[in-house]
């Protein structure tokens, strides 16, 4: 027991992370390329036409794997951001920078695609409703993080400060995902729940999903790609990236 | 397959620019952000090599000229 233990921490330092990430990152993008390709083909070239939408639906395999990400990012950056205030690690304030412009990526393209689809739908492309508007504070959150860090010189009190902001925007997340219960909303409800079974035709789902798979592998990828550069510029002066910058043929880069 | 041609499938029921401008924007952000990602690390990468070959060769000019002035001060 007390052995895992030490190997888990052992990762959990900048020098272990940086070649066992850098060794991860080809396997999240094929898999992420793999899923994309099987959702986005079953969601653009095989599932049948939506009864209500027609083909305008399809913007879905996009906008719902997106908004996903945008809420879920947000929690693990929050929870590093935790770990990195009560536990003091290098690492965690690293993986919480690391994730903030992912998330905003995903957080834009949820509200972008949201935007092409609301204007056939519902014949506006916003309204300020609850989902809407939660969705796009969700956004400033994340640009407030990425603000707030940067402006400070010292990484590791940029880390506390966003760690803050981080936490107090947590309450943003459940005020998201349960806005279309909580208030009347030309936002549609929650197409795949936990309490019952889904209202969508098999093959949908079935999209939908692979391509928040590949949004979840995609995502991993390119936070670990961001982490090392992070390492590279915080570690500068510590012996290990020395190494490595000595290390011309560059196995461990 | 559910489409019957490429225009039909282009088309989109008359959808095809939200699909498509959807289709593009996320396409155009989701490779540019591994691109600029790859961009910054290879500057960082440069950077730090310089920095770090400057300050050995700073280095190397302080233990010489300690060196040299060495034996002069036993004088």
């Amino acid at each position: 027991m007390s052995h895992r233990l030490i190997n888990w921490f052992r990762y959990a330092s900048p020098q272990s992370f940086y070649p066992l990430a850098g060794k991860m990152i080809p396997w999240f993008w094929m898999l992420a390329a793999l899923f994309a390709l099987a959702g986005l083909s079953i969601g653009f070239l095989f599932a049948p036409t939506d009864a209500q939408q027609g083909e305008g639906y399809r913007i879905i395999f996009l906008h719902v794997p997106a908004s996903w990400m945008s809420m879920f990012i947000y929690l693990v950056m929050a929870f590093w951001a935790a770990i990195g205030l009560t536990l003091n690690t290098r690492l965690s304030g690293m993986m919480a920078s690391a994730l903030a412009p992912t998330g905003a990526l995903f957080t834009f393209i949820s509200l972008w695609t949201g935007a092409l689809w609301g204007k056939p739908m519902w014949g506006t492309w916003w309204v300020w409703d609850a989902r809407l508007t939660s969705e796009l504070i969700l956004l400033f959150l994340y640009i407030g993080f990425i603000a707030l860090q940067a402006a400070i010189d010292d990484p590791r009190r940029a880390d506390k400060a966003g760690a803050i902001l981080a936490l107090v925007g947590v309450v943003n997340i459940p005020i998201i995902y349960f806005s279309v219960k909580w208030w009347n909303t030309l936002h549609q409800g929650a197409s795949v729940s936990l309490t019952r079974s889904p209202s969508m035709a098999s093959m949908m789902l079935w999209g939908m999903l692979l391509c928040a798979l590949a949004c979840w592998m995609y995502a991993i990828a390119v936070a670990l790609m961001r982490a090392r550069t992070i390492m590279l510029e915080r570690e500068r002066h510590t012996e290990w990236v020395h190494n490595l910058l000595t290390d011309r043929h560059g196995q461990a880069r | 397959m559910y489409w019957q041609s490429v225009a039909d499938f282009l088309a989109m029921g008359q959808h095809g620019p939200y699909v498509w401008g959807s289709v593009l924007v996320t396409a155009i952000l989701m490779i540019g952000e591994p691109l600029l990602i790859t961009r910054r690390r290879k500057a960082v990468l440069t950077r730090l090599q310089r920095q770090f070959h400057a300050e050995q060769a700073d280095g190397r000019r302080l233990t010489r000229s300690d060196e040299s002035s060495a034996p002069r001060s036993l004088h």
